[in-house]
């Protein structure tokens, strides 16, 4: 085990068939499933709007974006694979209510204008979280951010750009905007985890270089660059405490309700028991057609081989 | 879970452009060969990456173990003459 | 103005752009509730091919038009009357066997149309058309895929496939009905028969079916089909209204 510690402090990276310690394996295992199962889960909320989207432009973009969020469930499902899992066992535990997804998508997508709060805030606030991740130490779980984080740029701007177009619209679109960003900023505050005294496995992570900034770090950095775009947008931030603070050379911001975010963790958030319902329903209603193209598989098998030994 | 037979793993490798070979990309679940391959298409292919793909049963590939990578790999370390820079050319000397 | 006084082949592009439309929007209600996470990209990449189809097609239709109206409001502000796709692209998704029944039947369909369209004397047509072809030949592989790995899969998927044919098998003779706007486009080269299309599509259709270890439906026309002359199914209303209601809810609106 000397040698994988040697190995992560010099910044190489952890390739699947590496001895590593278990708790290591258990870690990644536990933290690239929840990272995937956001994903997946993540596809719901703003799936609400694709038969809605109020121009083909804003449905086409939607669909792919949605769309991308099922591949990078795969690639992060593929990069847990690695470390000797499989993606029905993980599928299982997140059906079972046994591995969490990002508690973010708990909250409903009530208007349209939440599509462009989601790209903005939570999509932003996941490619903070997500950057680091691209030098992680173990190698596929790095290689699979850095494809995701490539494909997301997109993500973030798209919403950015209806949050823009709906600010300088009608009185009642912009207030559309105002309502989500209100409500939208929070729980993206709540994306980089309890403060970091409260965060008791950080430290660990961090000297395996699973993770790379405390989560104060990169909430304050959120914080930072967000702030300056939302008068870009014309928006504001429902926090009255946000103010430039020259000697810290950060942005001040008030106190996040933990309570909240551990009622939602808990899982009495709005959305828990919908987004997981309709996870299971739509994995329990596809089991007949798995098992027919397995069924299709075998039969095949056997005919070729037949064949192929005549 | 032991009754249950879910969609083996495929490794998916993917010609970027001509010219260039197969590089390995990510994995997928897929119930046959011919479905592997589209769902490699569908998944890995989105932004126009590739010009061909292959995919391989996960199983079928036979990996190198780390415990042999001291046997496998450090008795080349030792062998710099292989490499042109191990040469000293006087600095006038051209095409070589 | 209603689609009854448009230029003929502002119709016609308004028909072609409408079955895309819709059929896309069908589909992609499968995205979050596919079987698997790769079909959900699959179902996801067919849909948006057909989305852009849509577009394309539906901002031609304005321009023939002449009066100003662009993609959205074609899609967004026309009543179900004036929707002008073919009823089978509207049927409800109900389960994948049906899904993919419909898949079979309209691909097959459109791409043995598009594949005559590419040489339409209607410059843009004939594009559109162009990619169409690649866009569609994978959707017509795709849906061949599944309908044999269902129809000879287990008894179960076999015997849900052979009632997804059913189901949508009285839908298929319009995609073969042609009038007389069709035949008047079609003589000066702009429009595809699709009277001429039903041997090709038997050929493709049959043997898949054979080889999927099905039958061909006996069942008859659905009457009066006439999604191409603004007769709807009941689920068609449900729909639009989903699909126009935001859009409609913010006159003139900037999205």
């Amino acid at each position: 085990m000397d040698e994988f510690q040697t190995l992560v402090d010099a910044d190489e990276r952890i390739e699947p068939r590496d001895a590593m310690p278990e708790a290591y394996r258990r870690t990644l295992i536990r933290q690239i499933a929840q990272h995937a199962h956001s994903e997946i889960i993540g596809m719901q909320p703003e799936g609400n709007w694709i038969s809605r989207a109020p121009s083909l432009r804003r449905k086409a973009i939607l669909m792919a974006k949605v769309q991308d969020e099922a591949g990078h469930g795969l690639y992060l499902y593929g990069a847990a694979e690695t470390l000797g899992v499989d993606r029905a066992e993980l599928l299982d535990l997140l059906h079972e209510g046994k591995q969490r997804y990002s508690s973010i998508f708990n909250y409903p997508t009530l208007t349209w204008a939440d599509m462009g709060a989601i790209g903005w805030l939570v999509d932003g606030a996941a490619i903070v979280n997500q950057v680091p991740i691209c030098r992680c130490s173990y190698g596929p779980y790095a290689r699979a951010m850095v494809r995701i984080c490539k494909e997301e740029s997109f993500h973030q701007r798209q919403g950015f750009e209806i949050l823009h177009t709906l600010s300088r619209g009608t009185a009642a679109q912009h207030a559309m905007a105002q309502d989500a960003v209100d409500r939208w900023w929070w729980p993206s505050l709540m994306m980089f985890g309890p403060p970091d005294d409260q965060s008791p496995n950080s430290a660990q992570s961090m000297a395996w270089r699973i993770k790379r900034f405390s989560n104060d770090d990169l909430r304050q950095k959120f914080v930072d660059m967000t702030v300056p775009q939302a008068e870009v947008l014309g928006l504001t931030l429902p926090d009255p405490q946000i103010r430039w603070n020259a000697e810290r050379g950060h942005h001040d911001f008030g106190d996040i309700d933990w309570s909240e975010f551990f009622a939602v963790l808990n899982g009495n958030g709005p959305c828990n028991a919908v987004r997981l319902e309709r996870r299971r329903r739509a994995h329990e209603e596809g089991a007949w057609v798995r098992e027919a193209a397995t069924a299709y598989a075998d039969k095949h098998r056997r005919v070729s081989s037949t064949a192929g030994a005549a | 879970m032991s009754k249950r037979r879910d969609w083996p793993l495929w490794e998916v490798f993917i010609r970027s452009r001509r010219g260039l070979s197969h590089q390995h990309v990510g994995s997928l679940h897929a119930p046959d060969a011919a479905m592997a391959l589209r769902n490699a298409r569908d998944v890995y292919t989105r932004r126009s990456e590739g010009v061909s793909i292959w995919v391989v049963p996960a199983a079928a590939i036979v990996a190198s173990s780390p415990d042999e990578k001291d046997a496998f790999f450090d008795p080349a370390a030792d062998k710099a003459y292989r490499h042109p820079t191990f040469y000293d050319v006087p600095a006038e000397v051209q095409h070589l | 103005m209603s689609v009854a006084t448009l230029p003929d082949l502002a119709t016609y592009a308004l028909r072609l752009g409408d079955d895309s439309l819709v059929l896309s929007q069908r589909l992609g209600g499968w995205i979050t509730n596919a079987p698997e996470l790769e079909e959900d990209v699959a179902l996801a990449n067919i849909a948006l091919d057909l989305l852009g189809q849509a577009r394309t097609l539906l901002s031609y239709a304005g321009e023939v038009e002449g009066a100003g109206r662009d993609e959205d409001d074609l899609a967004y502000l026309r009543d179900e009357r004036d929707f002008r796709n073919v009823a089978l692209a509207e049927l409800p998704n109900s389960n994948f066997a049906v899904t993919m029944a419909r898949q079979l039947c309209f691909s097959t369909w459109q791409l043995a149309l598009h594949q005559r369209l590419t040489s339409s004397a209607d410059e843009t047509l004939a594009g559109v058309a162009g990619k169409a072809v690649k866009e569609v030949s994978y959707h017509r592989d795709h849906a061949t895929q599944w309908v044999l790995r269902l129809g000879d899969g287990t008894d179960e998927s076999h015997r849900r496939m052979q009632s997804g044919l059913e189901r949508v098998w009285p839908y298929v003779a319009e995609l073969f009905t042609t009038d007389e706007l069709e035949q008047r486009l079609a003589s000066d080269g702009v429009a595809v028969d699709v009277s001429a299309l039903r041997p090709e599509w038997d050929a493709h259709v049959d043997s898949v079916l054979q080889e999927a270890t099905l039958t061909r439906p006996e069942g008859g026309p659905m009457l009066p089909a006439g999604g191409r002359r603004g007769i709807h199914t009941e689920s068609f209303g449900f729909l639009l209204a989903e699909m126009q209601h935001l859009h409609r809810s913010h006159p003139g609106a900037t999205w």
